[in-house]
C-alpha cells in the first residue's frame, strides 16, 4: 500500500509537528508514508470563498501530487472533506473530462488520520502515552463532512496515562468557519468565546481536536484569555510515548 | 407600522452592532437551547419508533416536496382547477407589487377598511401590511407574537417566534404604551406573568375578531389534488381568523403546493418536531373552497412567484423550494444564535434566509444580499437539522460562487487579488520551488488582509522555525 501524506498548506507553514508527528505515528504502525513534494493545498480557502476559478489550477496541482498512491492520509477533516465532496464541484467548473477523471480518482482516497487509522489499519490501540488531561472538541467537518462519528473518542480512550473529560456543547461549531474568522470576525469571536467558556469549565489542561484551524481560533482564544489551557492536535496525542 | 428591514446594513455590522446586546444573547441562548432540546428528544422518539427513523421520515418529506417541485406547472394549473371547481377563486401574482394590489382591491371591493391576520411569512415577505396601510386599510396581526412585533413597531428575528428577542418585561411595556392607541387597551394593573399577558391580548384580540369582515392568511400547504389550503398553528387565533369573517384571502408562494392528500403525512409530521419540538401542533385548519353555511362565503387564493421560478431555475439552490419554514435550521445555528434575525436584514433569517434571499432575489445588486451567503461557518448543523434534507451548506458555497461571479470584471478588491495570486502561485508549485512559495504567500495573506480582524481578540500562535516540507527536506523525512 503506498501511503501519502498530504499535511495542509496550514499545517505546513504553521504546525509542522502535527506532520511530524502523523510520520512517526504511521511508521510506528508498519506504513511507510511518503510525501509527495509537489503538493500545495486543497483549494478549500478559494472555493469556500466563492472562487472558483482560482481554485481550478489548485486541484490541477492537487491531483498530479497524489495520483496513483493508495492513500492519502491528512490530519485536517476539513481539507479530506474537501477533496472528497468539493473537488467534484471544480472540475465541473473548469469543464475539463480529464481533470474530472483525475479528482474522481484521487477523492475517494482520501482519509482523514483517525478513519485511516481505524478503518484502513484497524486500529484503536496504537501505543501512546499522554499523562494529561484532556478534552476533545470534535470539529464540524469531521462530525457532520465526513461522519467521522467516534473514531478520535476511541483512539484516545486507548491511550496510557490520559484522562479524557467530557466537553458540554461538543457538537457545537467553534466559530472559525475558515474566512469567516476575518469577513464576520466579531460574530466569530462571539461563538468561539463561548466555546472557550465551555473548554476552560472543563478543568482539562489541554484540548485536543483533529483540525489546527479550529484549534488555532479556540487556541487564539484561550491564550489571548490566558486561560492556561494548551491545544494540541490529535496526531501529535497519538504519536507521543512513553 | 412604519419599522422595515430596509436600509439595513450588511451582515457583519448589522451582526456587530446585535452582539453587544447582552440582553438579547441571554434571550437568544436560552430560547434556542430550550426548542433544541425539545426537538432533540422528539426526534430521538421517532427514531425508536418509525421504521427507518427520523431519516426515513426525512426523505418521504423531501420527496414529496420534490415531486411537487419537478412537476410544478402542472401542479399549480391542477390547483387552481380544484380550488375553482371548491368555490374559491384564485388570482396569479408574478411579484409582491401585483399580489398586494390584488389584495388591496378585494378588501376595497368589500367596503372594508381593516383585515384581520393569521401569521404568515408571505405576507411579510411581500411587505402586504405596508402596501394595506398605503391604501387606508388596517392589517391587524393576531398572532401573539407577531402582535407584540406589531404593538412594538418592531420587526420579526425569528420565523416561528418573532418576538424571540423581547422578553416578558418588554412585553408588559409594550402592551400597556402600545394597546390602547389601536383598539382595547391593557388593564391598568397588567403584570409580566405570561398568563396575565396572553388574558390581555385575547381580550385586545376578541374586539377585532368579532368586527373584522375580511381574513387575510398565508397557507403552509396546497393540496393540488383535493384544492386545500392547510394551516397549521399554535393557538387559535388563525382558525378564527379563518373562520369567523364573510371573505377569506389567502397568500400562497407557489413552492407550497403539494401533489396529493397523502404527501402531507410526511411533512405534517415533521413540521411541528422540527419547528415546536411537539408531536403534533395544537391547531391544524383545513379548508377547501367555500362551503355553504360554514366559514367565509368567499375564498379568494393569490398564488405568488415573487422570485420562486428564479430559484427553481437554479440547479444547485432549486431544493431550498422544499423549505417548510419550521425554523430548525435557525435553533441549531451557531451564528443565528449569537446574532438574533435581525442583522440578516430580512423577514427570513438565519440559514434559511441566508440562501433564500440572494435565490429569491439574485445577487450581485445589493451588498446586503450579497453579505448573506457569507454569513455561516458552513459548520452543517443546518442541514442535519432540516426535516426536508435541505443542503444548506452546499448552496451557501454555490451562492458565494455566483456572488464572485457577478463582481468579476469589475475592479478586483483586495480578497480577489489575493486569491488569483494565490491560485497561480498553488498551480505552479510543481514548477516553482515546491509549496515553500506558497508558503511565505499566506504569512503575507495573513498579514495583510486578515491580522487585524484576527488579532482583535485572538493570539496567533508563533511561527515555527522552519516549515514541515523543509524540514522533510532537511532529515529525509525524519530518517537522519
Ligand atoms: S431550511 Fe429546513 S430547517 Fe430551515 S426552516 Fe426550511 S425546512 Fe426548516
Amino acid at each position: 500500500m503506498r501511503v501519502a501524506l498530504m499535511v495542509t498548506c496550514i499545517n505546513d507553514a504553521l504546525f509542522p509537528r502535527t506532520g511530524q508527528a502523523v510520520v512517526a505515528l504511521l511508521r510506528r504502525l508498519g506504513v511507510d508514508v511518503e510525501f509527495p513534494a509537489a503538493q500545495t493545498c486543497c483549494a478549500q480557502p478559494m472555493i469556500n470563498t466563492g472562487y472558483l476559478d482560482e481554485a481550478v489550477p489548485v486541484l490541477r496541482a492537487f491531483v498530479e501530487a497524489f495520483a496513483g498512491y493508495d492513500a492519502v492520509v491528512t490530519p485536517s477533516a476539513s481539507c479530506a472533506g474537501c477533496a472528497r465532496h468539493q473537488h467534484a464541484i471544480v472540475a465541473r467548473r473548469a469543464g475539463d473530462p480529464a481533470l474530472r477523471a483525475a479528482a474522481d480518482a484521487v477523492s475517494p482516497r482520501v482519509y482523514e488520520l483517525s478513519e485511516f487509522l481505524v478503518d484502513r489499519l484497524g486500529v484503536t490501540d496504537v501505543g501512546a502515552y499522554y499523562p494529561h488531561t484532556v478534552t476533545y472538541h470534535p470539529t464540524c467537518h469531521s462530525l457532520r463532512m465526513l461522519g467521522v462519528g467516534d473514531r478520535p473518542r476511541r483512539l484516545l480512550e486507548q491511550v496510557r496515562g490520559l484522562t479524557l473529560l467530557e466537553l458540554p456543547g461538543a457538537a457545537e461549531c467553534c466559530g472559525f468557519g475558515g474566512t469567516f474568522a476575518v469577513k464576520n470576525a466579531d460574530t466569530s469571536i462571539a461563538i468561539g468565546t463561548d466555546k472557550a467558556r465551555q473548554v476552560r469549565n472543563t478543568g482539562a489542561e489541554v484540548l485536543v481536536a483533529g483540525d489546527n484551524s479550529c484549534l488555532t481560533h479556540i487556541g487564539g482564544l484561550l491564550s489571548r484569555q490566558r486561560a492556561g489551557v494548551r491545544t494540541v492536535h490529535l496526531a501529535e496525542v497519538l504519536a507521543a510515548t512513553a | 407600522m412604519s419599522a422595515t428591514f430596509v436600509g439595513m446594513p450588511p451582515f457583519p455590522a448589522a451582526a456587530r452592532e446585535k452582539l453587544a446586546d447582552a440582553q438579547l444573547r441571554r434571550n437568544l441562548a436560552h430560547a434556542t437551547s430550550t426548542i433544541r432540546a425539545r426537538r432533540a428528544a422528539l426526534v430521538a422518539e421517532v427514531e425508536a419508533s418509525v421504521d427507518g427513523g427520523w431519516e426515513a421520515l426525512r426523505v418521504a418529506g423531501a420527496e414529496a416536496k420534490d415531486t411537487a417541485l419537478r412537476s410544478l406547472d402542472r401542479q399549480l394549473l391542477r390547483l387552481e382547477e380544484t380550488l375553482t371547481a371548491n368555490g374559491a377563486t384564485v388570482h396569479w401574482a408574478r411579484d409582491a407589487a401585483q399580489a398586494n394590489a390584488i389584495v388591496a382591491a378585494l378588501v376595497r371591493a368589500h367596503g372594508a377598511d381593516e383585515v384581520i391576520k393569521v401569521k404568515s411569512m408571505v405576507t411579510q415577505e411581500i411587505g402586504l401590511n405596508e402596501a394595506l396601510a398605503a391604501e387606508g386599510i388596517a392589517a391587524w396581526e393576531t398572532d401573539l407574537a407577531e402582535l407584540i412585533v406589531q404593538l412594538g413597531d418592531d420587526l420579526p428575528s425569528h420565523i416561528l417566534v418573532p418576538a424571540i428577542h423581547r422578553n416578558r418585561a418588554e412585553i408588559r411595556e409594550i402592551f400597556l404604551r402600545a394597546m390602547g392607541e389601536v383598539g382595547r387597551g391593557a388593564p391598568a394593573d397588567l403584570t409580566d406573568a405570561p398568563a396575565v399577558l396572553a388574558a390581555a391580548a385575547r381580550e385586545h384580540l376578541r374586539e377585532k375578531f368579532l368586527r373584522a369582515r375580511v381574513g387575510v392568511s398565508g397557507a403552509n400547504f396546497a393540496v393540488a389534488e383535493t384544492g386545500t389550503l392547510v394551516v397549521v398553528e399554535s393557538e387559535g387565533n388563525g382558525r378564527m381568523c379563518l373562520t369567523l369573517p364573510e371573505v377569506l384571502i389567502s397568500v400562497v408562494g407557489i413552492e407550497k403546493v403539494v401533489a396529493t392528500w397523502d404527501d402531507l403525512d410526511p411533512l405534517l409530521r415533521l413540521l411541528p418536531r422540527s419547528s415546536t419540538g411537539e408531536r403534533m401542533n395544537p391547531y391544524t385548519s383545513m379548508w377547501s373552497g367555500v362551503t355553504p353555511g360554514d366559514g367565509p362565503r368567499e375564498v379568494h387564493v393569490v398564488l405568488l412567484d415573487n422570485g420562486r421560478t428564479r430559484a427553481l431555475a437554479d440547479e444547485v439552490g432549486r431544493q431550498a423550494l422544499r423549505c417548510i419554514r419550521c425554523s430548525a435550521c435557525l435553533n441549531v445555528c451557531p451564528v443565528y444564535e449569537r446574532t438574533g434575525g435581525h442583522a440578516y436584514g430580512s423577514v427570513y433569517p438565519g440559514p434559511i434566509g441566508a440562501i433564500l434571499n440572494p435565490l429569491l432575489r439574485g445577487v450581485g445588486h445589493s451588498d446586503q444580499i450579497d453579505a448573506l451567503p457569507y454569513a455561516s461557518t458552513l459548520c452543517g448543523a443546518c442541514f442535519e437539522a432540516c426535516p426536508v434534507r435541505i443542503d444548506i451548506p452546499r448552496i451557501l458555497v454555490d451562492q458565494r460562487a455566483k456572488i464572485v461571479d457577478a463582481h468579476r470584471g469589475g475592479l478586483p478588491t483586495p480578497e480577489a487579488v489575493a486569491m488569483r495570486t494565490a491560485a497561480t502561485g498553488l498551480g505552479s508549485a510543481r514548477r516553482l520551488a515546491g509549496g515553500e512559495r506558497f508558503t511565505r504567500l499566506g504569512l503575507w495573506f495573513a498579514r495583510r488582509v486578515g491580522a487585524p480582524a484576527w488579532t482583535s481578540a485572538r493570539d496567533l500562535p508563533p511561527a515555527p522555525a522552519e516549515s514541515f516540507r523543509r524540514w522533510w527536506k532537511r532529515t529525509d523525512g525524519g530518517r537522519r
